[in-house]
């Protein structure tokens, strides 16, 4: 026979064990929640004190099925692959803002990462970071690593998503010249289409991503 | 004859919003344009007359199997206006007995462009508000008939939402008549013909 205040203390125990539990669940989601939150917002700009350069954004436009230059003063970090990454951001960001002519979500946090390599004989070369510049080493592809959560909100449409896989190659290289080739991954691996319609299979080549209608903005 | 492709189907919904989905679309919109052809005389193939999952190469294996003069993708979106054609971009290059798969549409590019004109045109014509633009699309790059993706957008003169725009039915009429008024002109002016799909002897690699 047990007694009734061993009972009454192992139920005690019960709930607080469980009422602990809970507490500590929260607690770890609310930890997990701010370790993203902190990978979210790093930044994907210079800091202040890096010099302001003269960027071309090559800005797109559903309207028409165009992209016009923007140039912008940015200030932008040495390393080839850090400056390409803000540069997208900052065109990405464009297109996050209220009233954008090409309406896409997501911002500079969309663009997780961007790697630059030679390009080989037979294709794409994989070797390592170029560092700053490389024109005089030869053409670059730049591998582009989208966020999930951008190509899972992208607008679906054939128009839509060339246009943002365009403008991306042609501000690459618009900023980058020795960038002849761009690859596309999603969350670090290779995805099909970036919202059921636009091949992120192939490689693109920055000479075919010359915009159908260019004009200038102040 | 015509190969109308509805895009997307079964679990692939394509673009959506709400009840709106572009598969339902593309498939209403091919049974409309069939129809509308079929009385105009011209023999049509459809990739898809139901709601079913359909993967690129089978859409090519039908397109390519119908030696057909033109080859029309269905797609629809909710960004943008209008009626966007887009002709693949791919390089044209010289046809070959055998072609890869993944690039069969460059032996038609050139094809695809003047049809892609004719599209254009027809549709101007029709008062509707056109882009064209060429770009790398799986399906189409795969056909070896010369092929042009139609991508219905919201009528920029409609103060309906978007959804409304693309499922008013008489904005659907207007712009499968000015289709099919192509095709037919695609089909009289003999532009269609002369395609490396016309001999057996050519055919493309599957993957």
């Amino acid at each position: 026979m047990i007694p009734r205040y061993q009972t009454v203390l192992f139920f005690l125990l019960l709930a607080a064990s469980v009422i602990m539990g809970a507490a500590l669940w929260q607690l770890r989601n609310r930890a997990e929640e701010r370790r993203q939150e902190a990978q979210a917002s790093t930044p994907t700009q210079a800091p202040l004190v890096a010099p302001a350069v003269q960027a071309t954004l090559m800005v797109a436009s559903d309207a028409d099925d165009s992209m016009s230059e923007r140039i912008l003063s940015l200030p932008l970090p040495p390393s080839a692959d850090a400056r390409a990454r803000a540069i997208l951001g900052k065109l990405l960001d464009l297109y996050a803002a209220p009233g954008a002519a090409h309406p896409v979500q997501g911002g500079a946090s969309a663009i997780t990462q961007v790697f630059l390599m030679p390009v080989s004989a037979g294709g794409a070369g994989a070797s390592g970071n170029t560092g700053n510049g490389g024109a005089k080493n030869g053409p670059e592809m730049a591998v582009v690593n989208l966020a999930g959560t951008f190509a899972a909100s992208h607008p679906s449409g054939i128009e839509t998503e060339s246009l943002t896989v365009l403008s991306i190659c042609a501000t690459l290289h618009a900023n980058l010249p020795q960038v002849t080739e761009v690859r596309f991954l999603v969350d670090g691996e290779e995805r099909e289409t970036l919202a059921g319609h636009a091949d992120l299979t192939r490689t693109y080549l920055t000479a075919e991503a010359e915009p159908a209608v260019v004009g200038a903005q102040p | 004859m015509v190969v109308l492709d509805a895009a997307h189907g079964g679990d692939d919904t394509g673009g959506h919003s709400g009840n709106w989905t572009e598969k339902a679309f593309t498939l209403e919109f091919s049974v409309r344009l069939r129809s509308l052809l079929a009385a105009r005389g011209m023999e049509v193939v459809t990739t898809r007359e139901q709601d079913v999952t359909l993967d690129a190469e089978r859409r090519d294996e039908i397109a390519n199997h119908a030696q057909a003069q033109a080859c029309l993708s269905l797609h629809a979106t909710l960004s943008g206006s209008g009626v966007h054609l887009f002709a693949s971009s791919l390089q044209p290059v010289e046809p070959a007995q055998f072609v890869p798969w993944k690039t069969a549409q460059g032996t038609a590019v050139a094809r695809s462009l003047e049809l892609a004109g004719v599209l254009n045109s027809a549709l101007g014509q029709a008062g509707l508000n056109v882009t064209l633009g060429r770009t790398a699309l799986p399906v189409v790059d795969s056909m070896t008939c010369p092929a042009v993706a139609v991508e219905v957008a919201p009528d920029p003169s409609s103060e309906q939402t978007a959804t409304a725009s693309l499922n008013d039915a008489g904005y659907q009429a207007k712009v499968a008549e000015a289709l099919a008024a192509a095709l037919v002109e695609w089909r009289s002016g003999g532009l269609g013909e002369g395609s490396p799909d016309n001999g057996s002897r050519r055919g493309a690699h599957a993957p």
